[in-house]
């Protein structure tokens, strides 16, 4: 890898948990549980389109150990574990289909993330009953996602501009 | 953003908008006069109350952690918890069969189910 890449990945992974910390400090509470903005997936999403998918993946892994071990505690390192880790799998395969814009992409990865969440939620409640807030979590993870999309398709040419590797 | 883009977000949209009026119609439809709130603690049953008779019930948690259950008007709510995020104090109050209000941290699930008609005895509901 070069230097620049590795050096880009890194500021990446910085700036990924600076934006996990402040929605950890300003979660946004409207008495949906696990609803999230996800502004973390804004810089998986510039990643998966700058630097690839291997390096996209690392910084998945990466944010998740730091976020968790930083603020949080086992519960929430798994929440949000099985929420990242199904979240980069969907927009991978999505973007390998190549049908749609990073746009599209980030909706996939806001809406999995959120599954992801309620999947874990079902095991340690030892309940279905939870599943009674996907459809609201699906339109937050949409709504959230169409706008990281956006805004990341712009980081994502100026970036770009900037870096040329191969 | 493509033209691909805008049919998967519409489509998501109009998809969990469909099954959340549904649902709700549905919930509506299916709360009789009878229903009755039901408490769960990490998937185990804590306690069920009537949902007509006002009451304000501390739940307990062994840790030390607690919700307090508010039962005002046929409305159910949280007014307080000892959780960090406090998201079940900030949900909306509850009145249907099959509404919710779950506490993550503390593994609580507030919910509503119809209770049987009362006249018939022997029928304990579930």
């Amino acid at each position: 890898m070069k230097s620049k890449k590795l050096a880009f990945l890194g500021l990446l992974i910085a700036l990924a948990f600076v934006l996990s910390y402040i929605e950890y400090m300003m979660p946004i509470n409207i008495g949906i549980p696990g609803a999230k903005v996800g502004l973390a997936n804004l810089v998986v999403v510039v990643a998966l389109y700058t630097l690839g998918e291997r390096d996209a993946f690392t910084l998945s892994i990466i944010r998740v150990l730091l976020v968790g071990l930083t603020f949080g505690n086992m519960a929430m390192m798994m929440y949000s574990a099985a929420g990242a880790a199904l979240s980069f799998i969907a927009m991978f395969i999505v973007k390998r289909t190549g049908k749609l814009s990073q746009t599209g992409v980030s909706v996939i990865g806001g809406v999995f993330h959120n599954v992801g969440q309620i999947i874990v939620a079902i095991f340690v409640l030892e309940t279905s009953a939870i599943l009674y807030y996907l459809p609201f979590l699906v339109i937050i993870g949409t709504l959230s996602g169409v706008v990281i999309g956006l805004i990341s398709g712009m980081i994502i040419v100026r970036v770009k501009k900037i870096f040329r590797w191969s | 953003m493509k033209k691909n883009d805008m049919i998967l977000i519409i489509s998501i949209l109009l998809l969990a908008g469909a099954f959340l009026v549904g649902y709700r119609r549905y919930q509506i439809m299916n709360t009789g006069d009878n229903a009755r709130v039901t408490v769960t603690v990490a998937g185990e049953a804590y306690g069920e109350y009537s949902i007509s008779e006002d009451r304000t019930e501390k739940i307990l948690l062994p840790d030390g952690n607690y919700n307090i259950l508010e039962i005002k008007d046929g409305y159910v709510s949280v007014s307080e918890a000892s959780c960090r995020d406090k998201i079940c104090v900030n949900h909306a109050h509850i009145h249907y069969s099959g509404e919710e209000i779950v506490c993550l941290p503390n593994k609580v699930i507030i919910g509503i189910i119809n209770g049987e008609e009362s006249d018939i005895d022997g029928f304990a509901g579930q």
